[in-house]
């Protein structure tokens, strides 16, 4: 039952991102060309999207709890850490180069486009290094 | 989130698809995953229509912008949906910031890319 409601709302959020234009790598770096052909209509998508999911918060946290697992799992820190800047650094230089952030990447799969079959790997190979490290270097910072 | 109380950022989805596993939500995130990949085809299928895009031919470069997605959005905790949506949208200042950061640095690259290096 888990899998199919997350199928669901992970069609919903692909067909967003195809329609948004969101999966287009040359929409997006016209989007990240600021000096050049840009193209400011994915600020609007990412707009949208942080305003609806701000109301969405609300309207679900006023609830109490979710329909299945208990209760929310919200990230709780608020500390701004090396590690939240050097990510995110990282991910934008990889994100101007290709084009691709991760959640269009999977939705691009499909079309099986060159590109898209080196990034994805490659994108998973990086997730797993970065989370292995992570884990290995709090083990480590907690002992 | 409101199914089952989890915030909804790609890179920690796909991150966690992979071992060790920490909790049982494996299934939900596969389901998640695979609605994602399906999208375009539903799209396709249901307006008759390929989906258009344009993706770099150039293979390398696309192998090092995904090591550097992977590794930057998992070691920042998070990526374009988890910071971008999901933490300006709950006002945490830690996704501010990594926003903030994600979309200097991709300007920049776009910039020199597109501009300093040509093409």
């Amino acid at each position: 039952m888990s899998f199919l409601v997350n199928l669901g709302l992970g069609l919903l959020f692909g067909i967003g991102l195809v329609i948004s234009g969101m999966a287009d790598p040359a929409k997006v770096l016209n989007f990240l060309d600021l000096f050049g052909t840009w193209d400011p209509s994915l600020a609007f998508v990412m707009g949208g999207a942080v305003v609806v999911a701000f109301v969405g918060y609300r309207l679900v946290l006023a609830r109490g709890e979710p329909i299945v697992g208990g209760s929310f799992h919200l990230p709780t820190r608020s500390d701004i850490d090396a590690r939240v800047i050097a990510g995110p650094a990282i991910f934008g230089i990889g994100w101007g180069l290709g084009g691709f952030c991760p959640g269009p990447a999977l939705t691009a799969l499909g079309l099986g486009a060159s590109g898209t079959l080196a990034f994805v790997p490659a994108m998973i190979i990086g997730m797993w290094t970065a989370r292995l490290i992570g884990e290995a270097v709090s083990r480590t910072s907690n002992v | 989130m409101l199914w089952e109380g989890r915030i909804a950022g790609i890179s920690g989805i796909v991150g966690r698809l992979l071992p060790p596993y920490g909790d049982g939500a494996f299934l939900s995130r596969l389901g998640f995953v695979v609605g994602l990949i399906a999208a375009p085809l539903v799209i396709a299928v249901a307006t008759g229509e390929a989906v258009g895009q344009t993706v770099s031919s150039n293979v390398p470069l696309m192998i090092a912008a995904g090591l550097l997605v992977g590794f930057g959005s998992v070691w920042g905790n998070g990526c374009t949906s988890g910071h971008g949506v999901c933490g300006l949208s709950r006002l945490s200042p830690r996704s501010f910031a990594a926003t903030g950061v994600f979309m200097a640095t991709a300007f920049v690259t776009v910039f020199l890319v597109r501009h300093v290096i040509g093409g």
